[in-house]
């Protein structure tokens, strides 16, 4: 074993250039001084990420749909969302429906830019371990989503998913959800009147109406159980975009 | 600097720098400890999505819950702290000096430890902001942020006092490293609190998504190749005995490999709603990055030239050698992966897992396999007391990671074509999603061999390690300065 503290510099095995390789002009330029190479790094570093970031913010024309009538998520709606987001949905479940024809065929209408205004955080995922889920509002009923959750076998004989039986007892919090409204209506997101009380009775009465159609199929629930939120999330996934879409296509039908 | 410099061990020469070898050994001990526990981590979700039940049906066992805390310990607490070590000990050597400040160096070390811990604490719960590798809440993003700038202030303070004017190859890397993670973590967590565990980024959409993919993809380039490749740097060379092949080389691919890796992050958003014109440039700058990354792999096996009869007995050369081939082929099967109509396929499939671990387990693991047995006898100042087991972890290593990689290769090509067949009357072959991933069990199976030996592999060496410094000391008149300054 050779002598452990060596340097490269002073004899060679780690840094074999020659005597006159020091001379260098990068040497004497770049590589002696330690303050211009670090700002010549984060120089190289910065030119690409602003390059590609920054028109996303300015540019106009890049079919962000500003007119588009994409409409923000309801209050049970975001509660569901942080749920999704909580339980790691996302890992396996994609919200992306990519242009190609067998993906439009599984699933529906191709993903759109403008469809994700109010996403944040976004969820497009990044791997299919189970279906996407951009178009799921109305593929199924909330019965389906509900049995579903709590045991996947149930409705999808041979599915890997985990069950999340926790879901059917544990309830959300309006006064939370209140919060989060708020922090949002911070960065845009048009809601007014961001009550305690007004998002409680947004929240109950979707709720309700969730609780009702589970009643129909014989299950017991309550308005604020953290399955109805997510199954009032899961109906609301891709609905606006789906509604906008379908009327293009019949309007240009008519044409 | 004269004060440091001159407390020095008894039996060294009295010109020799006294280093702290003591935070290099706390990083050592890290490393180990969280690679097993991150590694073990990835076995079970391995498990269980192979065979559901070890879901547990309890939420933070579930996969969705235990997914984010294997990526956050293999990357930040398994490799992070290989880096640190790595960074630790070789540049008080490269630069003559020790650390610039002894107690930001603990700071620094049991910041990041906390940090970890933290991790594995909120994960599980179901604490996260979602952003793949970002996942930590908001307080912890803060914490992040203070321990890098106390690592940062301590790095590049040691550099202002080094005692030789010209910056080695491996501290170019390093210092983009410090540089690049810092404007990554900062831009890409920027969020609006709601309450202590939950925020909403300060992004909307499919921004967000380019922001998170910028991030992610240089997490990748800057956390796991830039500051392995100024390790590869130090360790190889000195491992082989040999000086690096190119000088000219490595400056070349260290400008080519940090400008070009910044603008590949869209190649995550392939065939998305990303505008065109981004994910264009995301695809041919991942084509370009085949140069520059190359270029460091033909630097670090051309040093090799000379020393191959070794290569064939000492198994951390062969370590190094099977790692910097892995850096080179997945970094080969990324630009690949990046063309358009490649990434239709391999998109959202178990292929992209396989390259991730090709990259991880193969370049990632075997070159911090390498340094860190090639350390270990020269911090601890004993035998290993297991040599023959590094061979036998050499080889469960590679056989487990080509299992693993082509395992997954198989499946993602299975599930990526079964997913877009059409049959002749324009409807989708195989309309049940649920029988396609049925088909990719026995693959999932074998994923989960091939890891567990990987894993296993890793216990070896944690043993044998454990073993060795809890062994006998050998008397040696070369004994390394320790923190006793």
């Amino acid at each position: 074993m050779s002598d452990d503290n060596r340097t490269p510099n002073e004899q060679g095995p780690v840094d074999g250039v020659s005597e006159s390789a020091y001379g260098a002009w990068h040497r004497r330029v770049l590589e002696g001084r330690a303050g211009l190479f670090a700002v010549a790094t984060a120089v190289a570093i910065s030119i690409g990420g602003l390059a590609e970031i920054v028109p996303m913010f300015t540019a106009t024309d890049m079919g962000v749909g500003e007119d588009m009538p994409i409409t923000p998520y309801t209050p049970l709606e975001v509660a569901g969302r942080d749920l999704y987001v909580r339980e790691g949905c996302y890992l396996c479940h994609s919200q992306m429906v990519r242009p190609m024809r067998a993906e439009v065929l599984r699933y529906g209408e191709w993903s759109r830019a403008w469809e994700y205004r109010y996403d944040r955080p976004f969820l497009l995922g990044s791997r299919r371990l189970g279906p996407d889920l951009h178009r799921i509002a109305g593929k199924y009923p909330d019965a389906w989503h509900y049995e579903h959750m709590r045991d996947p076998r149930a409705t999808s004989p041979g599915s890997i998913m985990p069950a999340y039986p926790w879901m059917l007892d544990r309830t959300v919090d309006p006064r939370i959800v209140t919060k989060s409204l708020r922090a949002l209506q911070r960065v845009g997101h048009p809601y007014v009147d961001v009550t305690e009380e007004n998002v409680r009775g947004s929240m109950q009465a979707q709720g309700s109406d969730i609780v009702a159609s589970l009643q129909s199929a014989g299950i017991e629930s309550q308005w604020d159980t953290e399955i109805v939120a997510m199954i009032a999330y899961l109906q609301r996934l891709g609905r606006d975009g789906k509604a906008v879409l379908s009327g293009i296509g019949a309007e240009q039908e008519e044409e | 600097m004269e004060s440091s410099a001159s407390a020095v061990m008894p039996g060294t020469p009295s010109t020799r720098t006294n280093y702290d070898d003591q935070i290099v050994k706390m990083f050592f001990t890290a490393t180990v400890v969280w690679g097993i526990v991150g590694m073990l981590v990835g076995v079970i979700i391995a498990l269980q999505l192979a065979w559901w039940p070890a879901n547990l049906g309890l939420p933070w066992t579930s996969f969705g819950r235990l997914r984010p805390l294997h990526t956050n310990a293999v990357i930040f607490a398994f490799a992070g702290n290989v880096c640190f070590l790595g960074i630790y000990h070789s540049m008080q050597r490269l630069l003559k000096t020790r650390m610039w400040n002894d107690t930001l160096s603990r700071i620094h070390f049991w910041g990041w430890q906390a940090i970890i811990v933290s991790a594995a604490l909120t994960l599980p719960l179901g604490l996260t902001q979602s952003k793949e590798y970002a996942e930590l809440i908001w307080p912890i993003d803060v914490a992040i942020t203070v321990v890098w700038v106390v690592f940062a202030v301590n790095f590049f303070a040691t550099i202002a006092i080094r005692k030789v004017s010209h910056l080695y190859v491996a501290i170019w890397f390093y210092m983009s490293f410090v540089i690049t993670i810092a404007v990554l973590h900062i831009v890409n967590s920027l969020a609006i609190p709601v309450t202590a565990t939950l925020s909403y980024p300060l992004y909307s959409g499919l921004t967000d998504a380019l922001v998170q993919w910028w991030y992610g993809h240089n997490a990748v380039g800057f956390f796991l190749t830039t500051p392995f490749l100024g390790l590869m740097y130090y360790y190889l060379p000195r491992a082989a005995d040999r000086p690096v092949y190119s000088y000219r080389l490595s400056i070349i691919h260290f400008w080519a490999l940090v400008f070009l890796y910044i603008w590949a992050g869209p190649h995550h958003l392939l065939y998305s709603a990303l505008p065109e014109w981004a994910q264009t440039l995301g695809m041919v700058f991942s084509i370009m990055l085949l140069a520059p990354s190359w270029g460091g792999m033909l630097n670090g096996l051309l040093t090799l030239r000379g020393a191959w009869d070794r290569v064939r007995t000492d198994p951390i050369l062969k370590m190094m050698v099977v790692a910097v081939s892995f850096y080179g082929m997945s970094t080969f099967e990324g630009p690949m992966m990046s063309i358009r109509a490649v990434n239709g396929l391999a998109h959202y499939t178990n292929w992209v897992i396989g390259h991730v671990h090709s990259g991880a387990l193969g370049w990632v693991g075997m070159i911090s396999f390498a340094i860190l047995y090639w350390l270990a006898p020269r911090l601890w100042n004993r035998e290993l007391a297991h040599p023959k087991w590094v061979d036998a972890h050499f080889w469960l290593a590679t056989i487990g990671i080509v299992i693993y990689t082509v395992a997954m290769w198989a499946a993602g090509l299975m599930e990526g074509l079964q997913w877009r067949a059409i049959n002749d009357l324009g409807q989708l072959a195989n309309p049940s999603f649920v029988d396609i991933t049925a088909r990719l069990q026995p693959f999932l199976w074998l994923r989960l061999l091939g890891g567990t030996m990987y894993l296993v592999g890793v216990i070896m060496m944690g043993i044998n390690f454990w073993q060795t410094i809890r062994g006998p000391g050998k008397p040696s008149e070369t004994a390394p300065a320790t923190a006793a300054a």
